[in-house]
């Protein structure tokens, strides 16, 4: 299921470009962002709950509710809301997702 | 105005020893008043690492802890719920030969008591438990120990306690307690007087206190845990884990947190509180490293501590005083008194209904430190 | 001569950076700890890069304060032992002294403090309702965090709840930012604003800025309400719009909005943990409904060696924050033998706003009806996923009339935030199962780590301060 990007980009717009992956796919952020902007400027989700499996995004934002943390491809976790993004940076937010690319 | 109470049996200290103890007592028809200054296992009972464990035990608390076996499996009828409890296994390694001879002895010494023990070395080792990644020459497995959550067990035997009839007085100190000849009076709480025949001193790392005013020296020394959580991840743990020569021990509850524990917590200006200690905090982190690689991004999100009691020679006191008719000890479990509790609560049962009991407590008598005091000033 | 002194500063907010401020005034070197990439706190908070915006573009009415602030740091930092992205996660009184334990870079270090001024700030006070979990469902403070340090809304329709003076404020700084902002609920009664006519008379820039607010968010066509409660977030895996019930004289009606954020929150919650851990006595404040450290007005604690000051103290603002910040530092100053200063002024200034506050709290009054209508599946603990009607069987089959004994029983609070996002609901949840007051039911203890740390945080010795 595709979902809106949460957040609005409202300034910075003509910033550097910075890459990262997420769920295998090639995306774009800008310098200056936290993970968390930059994941949710192109999706709707950063994890899911643990004992429910309901999708979460934060909450916060800075750094006080833990509910933002994102699992990296290569199995750290960050807090996205308080983490900047650097290139090449990978991350999983949907498990099911990389599931699929995995197949095909 | 004055509260006044009159009871078979008065239990001083709500933990896991007391609140089962009120249980099995009511069930043996007494009336009981369990008695707290605090909340039912929110002590030592409420805030140890939650291992149901016999492995590892001397040979002289197994008949104990095999009767508290027999109890375990019967919990959610007798308390009303599970309390996470898990016959999970309990997979005790050796990192040397030398210890893993230790492990080997220990089988030995146990054989007739009825763990069933399976010791593994060698390559055995990794076929048998796939999921092991540490270093280890083998292991000793007891296959049907396993843990619980500690914080819930000792309340639901209170609470299932107090539906059966007894009078259970949390945020209640004992303030004042004496023999009278025929029984004993005691004063608690705000303005309450409580008399009883027959008195049971449960009260963990404060027992020693009421012991005193009877006449009876106990030598207990305060312990207090230093507890690890990490946030909850994937099951990949399916035992609890200890170590021969280590002071490391681990969990992993069904929710996904592993507890993990070792080394001691350090008391605060008030002896009955206590924070972990970030140097042994510090050093079940280091070795829950090496043991489960697979840990290394995991984030902790929790300490914790406790007030436990501790006896120099490692056993408990249970058992009936030497000094005053009608008083029954039952403290100082070194911070394993967890699986072997609801097993001391049916002994205590026993003692106060029959005066004796069918599971053998010569090693654990008050008397013993009475010879040692004895002798003590006897060599001077 | 005395001793040789070691102020530890934690936090880098408004009250940090005037407290390290004033030592550095009285020729010491303290060192700074704060959590955050740059100096200025939350609410003049900085970004990580340069968007292009002035200071009035980024801090509204406030730009000139945050400015000062700003600078007055830059202006310290040679004399000052800065040290930020480090949080402190533990605090150890012992034969050896004193020590934070602190974590940077995912390493762990200890660092000795002779006095400590605890600068830890705010968070937002927020309630459980069904679908606060929803992606899309924000704090307040959030919102505007966003907004200030990344220049970014959440969402682009957005409604906005709550109670306090901060919802007009970031409803309108959304709006100016191009969000088309749905509707502003104030849980909080018309009535309760006949109150700010009082505080006009101390406080005439205060009230006039939020008519201006309200005003322009009118004539913008916003919709403002009052006297709401939230019923549901709709939608489940984004906020698709709102549910909720308000009083009106016909009675109560319930409406429903569109929007694709939520942005709400009941004013600030104090970070009171590192108090905690250091072994503060604290009282229950009445009109916050909080448990906080005690503090003389100039924010000794209890304890000889710490201080406090700003939010963390006790909520009162940013203006607050800064004179509270300097007071500590001369109290630590005076108490250390160093100087003695005329604290008259600022203490009658931090009266002045404190004599504010109160009136505002009565104009923004919390809502104490909330847990009335929660229904009973809905979130209580976000961490551990623990309902209302989990926590209120808890409640009753364990005779529970604490909140540690809560905590124990049901995981309430026991999860990765400690109870920062959910112990106002559970105190409130509790009271009322219990028919008590909030004082009542006790204080959530802190533990350490306060936040979550790396299991490898770097070695079994912790790596000594350099």
């Amino acid at each position: 299921m595709s979902m809106n990007p949460l957040l609005r980009r409202r300034y910075r717009l003509d910033e550097t470009p910075v890459p990262f992956v997420l769920n295998g796919v090639a995306e774009t952020g800008r310098r200056g962002d936290t993970v968390l902007t930059a994941i949710l400027s192109v999706s709707g989700s950063l994890r899911q709950s643990e004992f429910t499996g309901e999708k979460r995004a934060g909450f916060c934002l800075i750094g006080a509710c833990q509910d933002c943390y994102v699992m990296m491809a290569d199995g750290r976790r960050v807090r996205a809301c308080s983490t900047a993004l650097l290139p090449g940076m990978a991350f999983i937010t949907d498990v099911g997702a990389m599931a699929e690319i995995g197949h095909e | 105005m004055t509260r006044r109470l009159s009871v078979d049996v008065a239990i001083i200290g709500g933990g896991l020893v007391g609140s089962s103890a009120a249980l099995a007592m009511r069930k043996a028809g007494l009336s009981v008043a369990l008695i707290d200054k605090g909340y039912c296992g929110a002590q030592a009972s409420g805030v140890n690492y939650g291992g149901v464990r016999r492995q590892g035990r001397p040979p002289e608390q197994l008949p104990l802890s095999q009767r508290a076996h027999r109890i375990w499996s019967q919990l959610g009828a007798m308390i009303g719920m599970e309390a996470e409890y898990v016959r999970s296994g309990h997979l005790k390694l050796a990192r040397t030969e030398k210890d893993f001879a230790k492990l080997e002895a220990y089988a030995e010494t146990v054989r007739n008591y009825g763990l069933g023990l399976e010791l593994v070395a060698g390559s055995a080792l990794s076929k048998r438990f796939p999921w092991l990644s540490a270093q280890a020459v083998g292991a000793s497995l007891c296959p049907e120990d396993g843990h619980a959550n500690p914080r819930l067990v000792a309340p639901a035997f209170a609470r299932t306690a107090e539906r059966a009839g007894a009078t259970v007085l949390e945020l209640t100190p004992v303030r004042a307690v004496a023999a009278t000849g025929s029984g004993f009076a005691i004063l608690a709480g705000d303005d309450i007087e409580i008399r009883c025949r027959q008195l049971v001193n449960s009260a963990g790392a404060w027992s020693d206190h009421f012991a005193a005013q009877f006449g009876e020296p106990a030598p207990l020394t305060r312990i207090y845990p230093s507890m690890v959580v990490t946030e909850p991840l994937p099951l990949r743990l399916p035992m609890s884990m200890g170590e021969q020569g280590g002071s490391f021990y681990g969990r992993q509850v069904a929710r996904g947190n592993y507890v993990m524990g070792g080394g001691r917590g350090l008391p605060l200006a008030d002896p009955d509180f206590s924070r972990p200690s970030v140097k042994a905090a510090s050093s079940v982190m280091q070795r829950a490293i090496a043991l489960f690689p697979h840990l290394a991004d995991a984030q902790v999100i929790r300490f914790w501590s406790g007030t436990e009691a501790e006896m120099p020679d490692g056993n408990p006191v249970i058992g009936p005083s030497e000094t005053t008719s009608g008083l029954f000890h039952a403290f100082g479990f070194c911070g394993a008194g967890f699986q072997t509790a609801p097993a001391v609560g049916e002994v205590l049962a026993e003692l106060v209904t029959l005066g004796r009991t069918t599971t053998p407590i010569q090693a654990f008598s008050i008397g013993r430190f009475r010879k040692v005091a004895v002798e003590t000033a006897a060599s001077l | 001569m005395s001793e040789p002194l070691s102020p530890v500063v934690v936090g880098a907010g408004p009250a940090g950076i005037r407290a390290a401020e004033r030592l550095v005034r009285a020729g010491l070197r303290p060192i700074v700890l704060d959590e955050g990439q740059r100096a200025g706190g939350q609410i003049y908070r900085r970004p990580l890069v340069e968007d292009g915006r002035s200071y009035r573009g980024r801090y509204g009415s406030e730009a000139g304060k945050a400015q000062r602030l700003h600078q007055a740091f830059e202006a310290l930092l040679p004399q000052i032992d800065y040290r930020p992205e480090t949080l402190v996660w533990n605090i150890s009184h012992s034969e050896r002294g004193n020590q934070l334990d602190i974590l940077s870079a995912g390493v762990h270090r200890q660092v000795d403090f002779s006095h400590l001024i605890l600068c830890t700030g705010a968070t937002d006070r927020v309630l459980p309702f069904p679908g606060w979990t929803v992606p899309g469902a924000y704090t307040l403070g959030a919102s505007q965090t966003a907004l200030k340090a990344q220049g970014c809304t959440v969402g682009d329709r957005v409604v906005f709840m709550g109670s306090g003076p901060l919802l007009y404020l970031v409803a309108w700084q959304y709006m100016r930012a191009g969000a088309r902002v749905q509707a502003v609920l104030d849980t909080a009664p018309l009535a309760s604003k006949r109150h700010l006519l009082a505080l006009a008379v101390h406080a005439p820039r205060i009230v006039a800025l939020g008519v201006f607010y309200g005003l322009q968010l009118q004539l913008a066509g916003v919709k403002i309400r009052y006297g709401v409660r939230p019923e549901a977030v709709l939608g489940t895996s984004q906020v698709e719009g709102l549910r909720y019930r308000r009083r009106t004289p016909a009675g109560e009606v319930v409406e429903s909005i569109a929007c694709d954020a939520l942005a709400y929150g009941f004013a600030l919650r104090a970070e009171t943990q590192l108090a905690d851990l250091a072994g503060c006595r604290f009282h229950f404040d009445e009109r916050d409904r909080v448990w906080l450290p005690e503090r003389d007005v100039l924010g000794r604690t209890s304890r000889p060696d710490v201080y406090i000051a700003g939010d963390g103290s006790g909520i009162a603002g940013a203006d607050a924050a800064e004179i509270s910040g300097e007071l500590a530092a001369m109290a630590l100053l005076e108490d250390a033998g160093r100087a003695s200063a005329d604290v008259a002024r600022l203490v009658a200034a931090r009266n002045r706003i404190l004599r504010q506050r109160d009136i505002l709290e009565q104009a923004f009054p919390f809502p104490a009806d909330w847990f009335e209508t929660v229904p009973a599946e809905t979130t209580l603990c976000r961490c551990e996923e623990i309902t209302v009607a989990e926590v209120r069987r808890t409640i009753a089959s364990g005779s529970i009339t604490e909140i540690n004994r809560l905590k124990a029983l049901s995981r309430v609070g026991m999860g990765r935030c400690q109870g920062r996002m959910c112990s106002a609901g559970a105190a409130e949840l509790l009271s009322g199962a219990c028919g008590v007051t909030a004082d009542k039911v006790g204080r959530l203890r802190a533990q350490a780590p306060v936040k979550p740390i790396p299991l490898n945080f770097g070695g079994g010795k912790p790596e000594a301060w350099s």
